[in-house]
């Protein structure tokens, strides 16, 4: 038989029974809708986090105070404080790959002013932060040069502390105090959205890193130095040079372990990815799972169809279609039916996808390939479970076929 | 051997397994059919007609002896070239019709063609519905059996049987589920066909179906016990057909 025509009679006698066809197809149906929403929704957090760890900044490198550990026993990143202003001086004089460091000086502001008063993490650091952070000003301006040398009482709002305290005006030229101390808002930087962990970033207030060490009172410490290059070829050198600079500034001996640790985007992201990747896979699995349960039923009830139709076969054979033929017709069968229930399920994917994406403000991404990989595995599925049922229709003996009742 | 034999059996027989005993079903058939010829084949249930019926469509194969079908050896053939000797030689008429339900005539009447592997062009639509129009049904081409009466159903068997112009119709009890009236006009039919040159095989156990043939064969215990002329009119030469 031709296979236009295969596929013409296929159609036909799926559609003789349209509610049952409907009835198997809705295990691929599901099967499939519930991979592409799976999956969309997995991808979409991906990209989501990509996009946040792109957010951090251009070429960044950090140094955090680094674990320590003796005897064995590590300590904990964090355990030992042992970054100065001097390590960002040192690296800032002696780094050939770094173009632009900043010291991080982390301590707690507590505002009074305009609307009220709010808590936020205060960072002092200097002016190359914005640009290693990539980090525009909405209004005003970041600090300068100048400000840092003069250790200027001013500040920078994130976002989030403006919308606090100023909600209805734009705060730059106001007065508030911070810890006591009153500052001069001078800028308000962008929307930096959240981290990948959920932090909001841009509840934080910056202030030129000399003023919060000298002019502020109360306990602070550098939580981190930032670093950036000019090209993302340079970072992994820069990684390097960035922790001799380090051991030179902190006088290790060769023996000493690193006492701080340098990474760079690229491993901050990774961590993040390979968790979502792994939620990705696992979503992807439990909806193959539903798959396979449909083409279960697909299976069944080519199983059933072979027995109802017997006779038919009978038919066929008596005026001269072999085995083969009554094997392809019933597989081209099983086929179009997981492949036509495949392309609902596309459908009923990504209306499904865009009405999650709707109702809990997710990100759901649909991607070409997975559409294609699952139209194949619903094929696939087809053929699978379509064989033992088409088989067993082609082996029949054609005088007991036609004797069936 | 007269070029114009279709059918030659030699010493056929047919034996089943059944547990521990063997049934023979067909115990040694000789004979010969000539083109042109209207036979019927008569005995009673169990007298082997039904596995000679099935032997001589080449739905079954011989556990012994020769069968030639239009000077080609067949027993032994494997089941694929069984079936295309089905689809391209014999055209089969059975009792209960055997039309596939909610297709229409048309296309119950094309389906031979559909499996016909020669590789000739064929204008399957335009074949079947020529087939259709000789068997008088010219007007229901787009009836499903379920709209149309048992002669109308056995009509359009027929006319599948007719659609790739085989050189044999083989007919189960092809009026065994029709009344009588309807019975003369499908052995009118048959009659018709055959004085078109057609060779006709009729299985029967009702006398007058058999006596509308020419030649009727009466099998018992799975023998011929005696094959004898009608001695109806219209003689047929060997290979020439008359209307």
């Amino acid at each position: 038989m031709r296979s236009g025509t295969l596929i013409r009679v296929a159609v036909k006698s799926i559609l003789k029974n349209k509610m049952r066809t409907l009835l198997t197809m809705l295990g691929i149906i599901i099967g499939v809708g519930a991979v592409i929403v799976m999956v969309a929704i997995g991808l979409g957090a991906q990209s989501q986090i990509e996009k946040q760890i792109q957010n951090l900044g251009t070429n960044m490198l950090v140094v955090t105070p680094g674990s320590s550990s003796s005897g064995g026993v590590s300590h904990g990143a964090g355990s030992l404080n042992r970054l100065t202003l001097d390590d960002a001086e040192a690296i800032e004089r002696e780094s050939l790959l770094v173009s632009a460091v900043s010291p991080v000086i982390m301590t707690f502001g507590h505002l009074v002013g305009g609307t009220g008063n709010w808590r936020a993490p205060c960072y002092g650091v200097n002016t190359d932060y914005q640009y290693i952070r990539d980090w525009p000003v909405a209004s005003g301006r970041f600090f300068d040069e100048a400000d840092i040398r003069a250790m200027r009482k001013v500040v920078v709002l994130g976002k989030t502390v403006a919308d606090q305290l100023f909600p209805d005006t734009d705060p730059v030229g106001l007065r508030v105090q911070l810890r006591h101390v009153p500052v001069q808002i001078i800028g308000v930087l962008a929307e930096k959205g959240q981290t990948a962990d959920g932090n909001d970033q841009d509840d934080v207030v910056f202030a030129p890193y000399t003023t919060v060490k000298n002019r502020l009172s109360g306990r602070s410490f550098i939580a981190q130095i930032l670093a950036s290059t000019s090209s993302p070829d340079d970072i992994p050198a820069a990684q390097e040079e960035l922790a001799l600079i380090m051991r030179d500034s902190h006088e290790l001996a060769a023996w000493e372990e690193d006492d701080f640790t340098v990474r760079n985007q690229t491993e901050l992201a990774e961590a993040a990815e390979s968790t979502t990747e792994v939620m990705t896979l696992l979503l992807a699995a439990i909806a193959g799972i539903s798959l396979l349960v449909g083409g279960i039923g697909i299976m069944n009830i080519m199983l059933v169809s072979v027995t109802e139709r017997t006779r038919e076969i009978g038919i066929r054979m008596a005026i001269g279609a072999r085995g083969r033929d009554v094997l392809t017709q019933f597989l081209v069968e099983s086929i179009v039916m997981s492949i036509l229930g495949g392309a609902i399920g596309i459908g009923v994917g990504f209306a499904g996808a865009s009405i999650i994406g709707r109702f809990t403000g997710w990100a759901t991404t649909i991607s070409p390939e997975t559409v294609i990989v699952a139209l194949v595995f619903s094929a696939a599925v087809g053929i699978f479970f379509g064989y033992y049922p088409a088989r067993k229709a082609a082996a029949l003996d054609p005088i007991e076929a036609l004797r069936y009742e | 051997m007269d070029n114009g034999t279709v059918i030659r059996t030699e010493g056929i027989t047919r034996h089943y397994r059944l547990g521990t005993t063997t049934v023979k079903a067909l115990a040694g058939i000789d004979f010969s059919v000539v083109k042109g010829e209207m036979i019927a084949i008569m005995g009673a249930s169990g007298s082997g007609k039904s596995t000679l019926m099935n032997i001589l469509g080449c739905l079954d194969s011989p556990t012994s002896g020769t069968y030639e079908l239009e000077g080609i050896r067949v027993d032994g053939m494997s089941r694929d070239q069984l079936a295309d000797i089905r689809n391209r030689k014999i055209g089969f008429v059975f009792q209960v019709f055997n039309l596939l339900a909610r297709t229409s005539a048309l296309e119950n009447v094309e389906l031979p063609l559909l499996y016909d592997r020669s590789g000739r062009k064929l204008d399957s639509r335009k074949l079947a519905a020529e087939a259709l129009e000789r068997v008088g049904l010219a007007d229901r081409m787009d009836h499903e059996p379920s709209e149309l009466s048992g002669g109308q159903q056995q009509r359009v068997a027929i006319a599948r049987a007719l659609v790739s112009q085989p050189p044999i119709i083989l007919a189960d009890e092809p009026t065994g589920n029709l009344d009588s009236g309807t019975t003369l006009e499908i052995l009118d039919l048959f009659k018709d066909l055959n004085n078109q040159g057609i060779t006709v095989l009729l299985v029967t156990h009702e006398q007058e179906v058999a006596a509308v043939t020419r030649r009727v064969i009466k099998l018992r215990d799975g023998r011929i016990v005696s094959d004898s002329p009608t001695g109806n009119s219209q003689p047929l030469v060997a290979g020439r057909a008359c209307s």
